[in-house]
């Protein structure tokens, strides 16, 4: 069967200042398929994105689009090609509706007047073929991540899209999500859409794609047939070395409960009760809005409780504030490490040292001597790849800024550490070395909360999993009982 | 451009490093150097020691503002707040008759306290700084005008002569107060934990507030220390003038600002130093002499003025985009 091939990329090398980022890469993409594209951070994958989509210049190289060779690619003549890219920051504008943002610039055929209805009928319809329920009125400011990961899809399908790249799409989406996702890419395939999916999630990969090209160090690796190949070959071509993709054994049993909740209420959460024991990883599972974040922020004091009791080692404590949280030893490591995390332009140690910034000072002088110690210590601990503590968080990848994240609640000394989706778009070397870090930590008596969408790292991970369903606790399931299928039915809301 | 910036400990391009990093400074001695060709009367003592002690009172109030531009807010009013703690400072001395050594205080309270409302109202109408402050400088200049009842008041006691006019080891003694403000402020900004709250607030105030900082509070803070900062202008700037009028400290706020951006300070918060916005303050310093040594109109200043304003706002938002730009591509070569 010999397919058409409608984008071909022959030779094409990028160099930045002291990088090699593509260095004479060659690919080719074949009409309707899903072409899954891998590699670890900074294999070159974004550059290669970017080249096609002409957000950047090549320095040499010929991307040839339906038969048409072209060596300079702009964003407007990629668009009038039909490529359209999703990238991992969305390009939505937070205070206009939905339809104005799926058919933002366009112009209405019959009228020079702009017509809400008429773009909303239309939104309604691009939507409803998704099988999703969103108000076409509503802002995107006011939908969750999830929500407008679907109006950018939406966006790009409103277009005559022919060759739609996707850039870690399902990084903010929960299961349920990822698989209408996958039904809405199904639908361009049949369509005769390419498209060319970025994502670290392996198992993704072999449920979606066709075949499946491997980048490594800027360079093209290989292409393969998605059914023959299989994910320790992947993994191995990736990072070009035996890796095993496992989760750490514990070698401790959990010990005494060291944070109970009893039917806190607040922040869009009702009536929550569980508890979590020293050197326990309790998972915390549910779609995307069932308020998992949300419980989060309630335990960190960073959203108001309206009721209920927070117990630390069998005391109840006021939490009121994050920093009375810190104070009692409870360390939050954000979903939205940019946003909430990091102060991407400061140096690495400043970061680190920020929370116990207070507790090594002496008269209100910083004692930089101790700062310098405790940042070493993390650094080193934890492996945090920088070329010194003085370099700037944001020029770090992120896998180092998760370290990063991760350094600051350590020095805080945190009994009980709450990890919201901790390896969302890092790569898999970076993972494995943060869940070897949450399981050493658990055998060091801290108790962990996870909050992940990834099902897979879920039940790899946890010693216990809590479902909450729509603001409320759905179910808790022990180890033995592990199983994906019944995890997702509660998170459906329907045991 | 691959090549040579690669290779880039070699001297040239450490040295063009060292400059982009250095500017303003390179301006300040272009300027220095043009001037006293120019004027020949720029490069004399006397008329140096008059440029210092020129910018001395924006100087001073500079350093509060850029506690408050660090932490990501803005101050307007500061002007305003000099033109209300004139001409009060002046009816404590005459009318309710007050030593300076009690009316020296109570304006510094006073300040402090004008700050304090400029803060509660940032965080309880949790309106931009720039519009809480354009409301209150209007407020306070107008309660200026009314306790002053166009008075020019004067006949205040020889001994609060001293702040405005005297010299300390022939140095003015609002150019001995700036250096002591500007070496406070630099200490608090890069040794204390204070500091470094204030770097945070401003380079991300949801990670500050999530790191345990009480960021209503500091926001306060930072604005009662504009306040009492820009206080210690009133009594220097009534002390040297010498008489309680309303149009003393109007617009002073422009030179502050001014310097400020011109010094690194940044628009959007996180960045500044002490060492930039004193460049950034003897920029303006050299240029405002220099054109009253030309005699240059006043309107044609206030249009150089509005003039290097702006180039330093487009300094700013140049250099942010030239760090943008590398740093996308650092970021789009390992990620």
């Amino acid at each position: 069967m010999e397919a058409k091939v409608v984008l071909s990329l022959e030779n094409i090398t990028k160099r930045y200042p002291g990088v090699l980022a593509l260095n004479n890469v060659s690919i080719s993409f074949q009409e309707g398929e899903v072409h899954a594209l891998l590699g670890e951070n900074g294999a070159g994958k974004s550059t290669l994105i970017k080249a096609v989509a002409g957000a950047i210049d090549i320095d040499s190289g010929i991307i040839e689009i339906n038969g048409h060779e072209y060596s300079r690619m702009t964003p407007a003549l990629s668009r009038s090609l039909g490529v359209e890219v999703i990238y991992q920051e969305f390009n939505l504008v937070p205070t206009l509706s939905c339809a104005e943002n799926i058919y933002l610039c366009e112009r209405s055929e019959n009228s020079v007047l702009f017509s809400a209805r008429e773009i909303e009928k239309k939104a309604v319809k691009v939507l409803d073929q998704f099988g999703v329920k969103i108000d076409p009125r509503s802002m995107v400011q006011d939908l969750s991540i999830a929500e407008q990961q679907i109006i950018e899809i939406a966006k790009a399908v409103s277009k005559n899209v022919k060759i739609l790249i996707m850039d870690e799409p399902s990084a903010p989406l929960s299961v349920s999500e990822v698989e209408l996702m996958f039904k809405i890419i199904n639908q361009l395939k049949q369509k005769g859409v390419t498209i060319i999916y970025i994502s670290h999630r392996l198992e993704e990969v072999f449920r979606i794609s066709d075949r499946v090209s491997v980048m490594r160090d800027g360079r093209y690796v290989t292409t393969k047939n998605t059914k023959e190949t299989n994910r320790q070959e992947l993994i191995t071509l990736m990072v070009g070395r035996e890796l095993k993709e496992s989760y750490p054994q514990r070698k401790k049993t959990p010990g005494e409960v060291a944070l109970e909740v009893r039917n806190i209420t607040g922040n869009g959460d009702r009536n929550i009760s569980f508890s979590v024991r020293k050197g326990e990883i309790l998972g915390i599972s549910g779609l995307v809005g069932a308020g998992r974040t949300e419980l989060a922020q309630l335990l960190f004091g960073a959203a108001p409780m309206e009721s209920g009791e927070i117990l630390i080692n069998g005391n109840p404590v006021r939490i009121h504030s994050p920093l009375d949280a810190i104070q009692h030893k409870i360390g939050l490591l954000t979903e939205d490490r940019k946003g909430q995390g990091l102060f991407l332009e400061m140096a690495v140690k400043w970061n680190i040292s920020f929370p116990i910034i207070r507790r090594i000072s002496k008269y209100g002088v910083v004692n930089t001597k101790k700062e310098d110690e405790i940042a070493q210590k993390y650094k080193e601990r934890i492996n945090i790849k920088t070329p010194s503590l003085l370099q700037q968080v944001i020029n770090l990848s992120g896998g180092n800024q998760q370290k990063v994240v991760l350094a600051k609640s350590l020095a805080a000394e945190s009994d009980i550490l709450i990890f919201d989706e901790p390896t969302r778009g890092i790569d898999v070397g970076a993972k494995q070395e943060i869940y070897h870090l949450m399981s050493e930590l658990a055998d060091n008596g801290i108790a962990i909360l996870m909050i992940s969408s990834d099902m897979e790292e879920l039940l790899g991970m946890s010693d216990r999993i809590i479902v909450l369903c729509e603001g409320e606790l759905a179910g808790e399931v022990q180890k033995e009982n592990f199983n994906q299928h019944y995890i997702l039915d509660l998170a459906s809301g329907i045991h | 451009m691959s090549i040579q910036t690669m290779a880039n400990n070699t001297f040239g391009t450490r040295l063009s490093s060292i400059l982009k990093k250095n500017v303003p400074f390179l301006i300040l001695i272009f300027l220095v150097i043009l001037f006293s060709f120019i004027a020949p009367n720029f490069m004399t003592f006397g008329n140096l020691r008059t440029l210092i002690r020129q910018i001395s009172f924006a100087g001073i109030s500079a350093v509060g503002l850029m506690f408050v531009m660090i932490s990501g807010g803005i101050d307007l009013s500061i002007g305003s707040q000099i033109v209300f703690g004139n001409v009060l400072l002046a009816i404590m001395m005459i009318d309710w008759k007050l030593q300076p050594e009690v009316a020296i205080p109570l304006i510094l309270l006073v300040g402090t306290g004008l700050g304090a409302i400029n803060g509660f109202l940032c965080i309880k109408l949790n309106i931009h700084p720039l519009i809480i402050t354009l409301g209150t400088s209007a407020i306070f200049k107008g309660m200026g005008y009314i306790i002053n009842q166009s008075r020019n008041i004067m006949g205040f006691p020889d001994s609060f002569r001293w702040f405005g006019q005297g010299f300390v080891w022939g140095i003015p003694v609002p150019v001995i107060v700036l250096i002591l403000v500007a070496l406070i402020g630099a200490f608090i900004l890069t040794r204390t934990y204070f500091g470094r709250q204030i770097f945070a607030l401003g380079g991300n105030e949801e990670a500050a507030r999530l790191a345990g900082v009480d960021i209503k509070k500091m926001k306060v803070l930072l604005f009662m220390i504009c306040g009492f900062v820009s206080s210690i202008t009133t009594v220097l700037l009534l002390s040297r003038v010498f008489a309680g009028q309303t149009i003393t400290g109007q617009g002073i706020e422009f030179d502050c600002l001014t310097a400020a951006l011109l010094g690194g300070v940044s628009f959007k918060g996180g960045e500044g130093s002490v060492f930039g916005l004193m460049v950034g303050m003897l920029i303006i310093g050299v240029l405002n002499n220099a054109m009253q040594l030309a005699t240059f109109p006043d309107f044609s200043q206030t249009v150089v003025k509005g003039s290097v304003l702006l180039i330093a706002v487009a300094f700013d938002v140049y250099q942010k985009n030239r760090k943008a730009k590398e740093t996308v591509a650092r970021v789009a070569t390992s990620a």
